[in-house]
């Protein structure tokens, strides 16, 4: 998946002079996780360039070059590290169109590392969507793969609202079942490691059905899907699995649809469990499908604990949890 | 060695307090014409001082003395003095509209009109500032016409915010004028950010970006000043000194172990001090860091000496925390008063012309008004409507958004 993110960067840079992107130790190096590897010997210093240790500056003159006219594409190190910057992003970039009667916006995209698996500890393991799904204005973002990655970027920097582009890393190097003793793979197996060359979009707002079933609808997204996938296949139940890829906008007719044929949801996600964005679907599925729900809507989520660094595999929601939700939903 | 007997708390506390003689001797001045002009591309390690001093051109006797002098023209001045008046008059009127319950809330810049006024004439069309809510003299001195900022203050039918925020929070892009936030600082970094835009495209645009003593407390600024001096972006950092922030002196904000200039002298960058209260200072000051900056020499940071004469807003009664005669005992004296004695000791403007313009001025400023109101006030006659209220949050409006709007039933 890294290089998908990648090739999304360096084909919009190839297209658009006004694409820049920068971040904590993404230009010469070419960023801790490698996405932006090549990309200032190709582009030059202007067009990709480090910045200084302060993600309130990075956000603060992302949408002054937003405004300006240019399309910042910044990256935050870790999405732990982001809240210096939750300022900037929640009362700047998010409102400049409305309070200014649409005279200025801030065209900028947003990538952060997210997510746990890797024993990051609780300061990069963290996924915090939900603290940006709150937040109108915003548009978030997160894929499960390296298709819908590089047609994701592609689109989140065409778009003219700013975008929170979550890259779960744990995801960046191969799919992850959520089976820690499993040997890792690779992604060169996966259907969706196939990224066609050159320009394509994967368009914000629409939903995926990873596998289709009948017994109940897992919502989920980025390292969930997999794991979602592995909890269906040991248990054997007929779950469809709705990889929702982009939170803000929502895909509700694609959820509503899901959870009519099957009359079963389960919702789960790797982030902590109280106000999560799982409490969000869950309402919404309340809303539109109460009539159609056989057995109570179900979350699967983090805990609601920091991120622990021994205790990993405890915390993560893993196949196992999720195939008891599985198991519960069709029992009723 | 010194030694205490217990540890205690430093707090800073202004020289007086209401009932008290005002005290300005912490602030720190110096006679006009004595400070020293740099050639725009020196190093900034080379005038250091000039972050202690003051530069001023105006004496006490209306006189242009020193090396800060330009050569502005008589006509330049006169439009200067013009922008600054008209500037009075339309805070005063908005003051009233705001007791007379026609909007919620008014910010005016008594006293600091010279800052803004002057430092807009020094920059170039194309060029964005990224001001604070006291930076209405950048609107006017710009020639944007009052009746739309009024509109934006009285959030009324005309209002091309469309009613969405508080007054004098104005947006202007045309004029070069950023969306005002009301959060404190944000404005500062992204201000860098336009700049490096702007050098990245190889445009010749700059940037100048607004904040007040009092914010420079905020991360923010220090976030903008890095940035500013990694990249040497084209931008001018103000520092709006007035001494208060809302009933925080400026000592609270740090001000009382260093001058704001000086915060620069951290990040390298060119720092100087300027009399806030001096039209001719200020546009000097502003057409070296602007020239500066166009010269790809980078940024200058400029703490502008001045006073809050009035309340911080409709909402503050400043007589609780400082000396009601504080302002009159300012030693920097009245911007429009100076640059009125200036223009008549040159022999180019007089008393009669004076009251001439100010009688325009203030028949300009009804008229604008009048027709603001006829397009509605907060309380009063036509708003927006309800349905834009969903409109420009993303720029096509969202499923769920139309939603909540149909059931607003608008
Ligand atoms: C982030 C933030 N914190 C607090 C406030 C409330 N506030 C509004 S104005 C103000 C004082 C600002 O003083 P200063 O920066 O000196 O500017 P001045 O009002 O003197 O022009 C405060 C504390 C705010 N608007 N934003
Ligand atoms: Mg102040």
């Amino acid at each position: 998946m890294v290089e998908a993110i990648r090739d999304a960067l360096d084909v919009k840079m190839a297209e658009d002079q006004k694409v820049v992107v920068f971040g904590e130790d993404v230009g010469y190096f070419g960023g801790v996780f490698r996405c932006t590897e090549g990309l200032q010997r190709k582009y030059g210093k202007s067009r990709c360039f480090d910045a200084p240790i302060n993600e309130s500056g990075i956000v603060g003159v992302a949408i002054g070059m937003g405004a300006y006219g240019l399309r910042p594409v910044a990256e935050i190190q870790f999405a732990d590290y982001v809240y210096p910057a939750y300022d900037q992003i929640v009362s700047e970039a998010a409102r400049l169109r409305y309070r200014s009667g649409a005279e200025f916006f801030a065209p900028l995209v947003l990538r952060m590392p997210c997510g746990g698996g890797i024993y990051g500890g609780q300061t990069h393991s963290q996924s915090p969507e939900a603290v940006f799904t709150h937040v109108c204005g915003l548009k978030t973002v997160i894929p499960s793969n390296p298709y819908d990655a590089k047609g994701l970027l592609i689109s989140a920097i065409e778009d003219d609202d700013p975008v929170i582009f979550l890259e779960p890393k744990r995801l960046y190097n191969g799919p992850f079942s959520g089976h820690p003793d499993q040997p890792a793979v690779a992604w060169a197996k996966h259907p969706l490691s196939e990224t066609p060359e050159g320009r394509y979009v994967v368009p914000l707002g629409k939903a995926a059905v990873r596998r289709e079933g009948k017994g109940v609808t897992v919502l989920c997204y980025g390292t969930m899907v997999h794991v979602s996938e592995a909890a269906a296949e040991e248990t054997g139940v007929d779950a469809e699995i709705l990889d929702l890829r982009s939170l803000i906008p929502l895909d509700i007719d694609a959820i509503v649809a899901s959870v009519e044929k099957t009359g079963r949801c389960v919702i789960v996600h790797e982030a902590t469990l109280t106000s999560g964005f799982g409490a969000e679907l869950a309402a919404q599925v309340a809303e539109r499908c109460f009539y159609a729900l056989e057995t109570p809507i179900r979350r699967v989520a983090g805990w609601d604990t920091p991120y622990p660094h021994a205790e990993e595999w405890s915390y993560f929601p893993g196949p196992e949890r999720v195939g008891r939700a599985l198991l519960a939903a069709m029992e009723g | 060695m010194p030694s205490a007997a217990r540890l205690s708390l430093h707090v800073p506390e202004p020289s007086v307090r209401p009932g008290g003689k005002p005290d300005f001797s912490h602030v720190g001045f110096a006679p006009a014409g004595e400070a020293r002009r740099p050639p725009v591309d020196a190093d900034p390690a080379e005038f250091r001082d000039l972050a202690y001093s003051l530069i001023r051109v105006l004496d006490d006797a209306g006189a242009a003395v020193g090396p800060w002098a330009e050569a502005l023209s008589a006509a330049d001045l006169r439009q200067g003095l013009r922008d600054m008046m008209l500037t009075r008059a339309y805070d005063a009127r908005m003051v009233l509209s705001q007791r007379q319950g026609k909007t919620s809330f008014y910010v005016q810049c008594l006293g600091e009109e010279a800052v803004a006024c002057a430092h807009r004439k020094a920059l170039a069309p194309g060029d964005m500032c990224f001001p604070t809510y006291r930076q209405q003299g950048l609107l006017i001195a710009a020639g944007w016409p009052l009746v739309d900022m009024m509109n934006s203050v009285f959030s009324n039918e005309k209002d091309r915010l469309k009613g969405r925020q508080l007054p004098t929070m104005y947006s202007a892009r045309e004029a070069g004028f950023f969306t005002v936030s009301g959060n404190l600082g944000t404005q500062y970094p992204q201000a860098v950010g336009w700049a490096m835009a702007s050098a990245i495209a190889g445009d010749d645009k700059i940037a100048s970006a607004w904040i007040g003593d009092g914010a420079t407390a905020e991360s923010d600024f220090h976030a903008a000043l890095v940035f500013a001096s990694v990249y040497r972006a084209p931008v001018i950092l103000n520092v709006v000194n007035n001494q208060w922030a809302i009933s925080s002196y400026q000592g609270i904000a740090g001000g009382e172990s260093v001058k704001f200039a000086s915060r620069g002298h951290g990040f390298g960058i060119a720092s100087l001090r300027a009399d806030g209260n001096d039209y001719l200072a200020v546009h000097a000051v502003s057409a070296w860091a602007a020239q500066r900056a166009r010269a790809n020499l980078g940024p200058t940071l400029i703490e502008w000496v001045t006073y809050r004469a009035a309340a911080h807003s409709t909402s503050d009664d400043p007589g609780k925390y400082r000396p009601r005669d504080e302002g009159a005992a300012w030693p920097l004296g009245d911007p429009l008063e100076r640059l009125k004695l200036h223009l008549i000791k040159r022999g180019e403007w007089s008393e009669e012309r004076h009251a001439q313009m100010r009688a325009e001025i203030d028949a300009e400023v009804l008229d604008a008004a009048r027709d603001a109101e006829s397009h509605g006030t907060l309380h009063d006659g036509p708003t927006p409507s309800p349905a834009s209220m969903f409109e420009d949050v993303y720029k096509d409006m969202p499923r769920h958004l139309r939603e909540q709007r149909q059931q607003l039933g608008v």
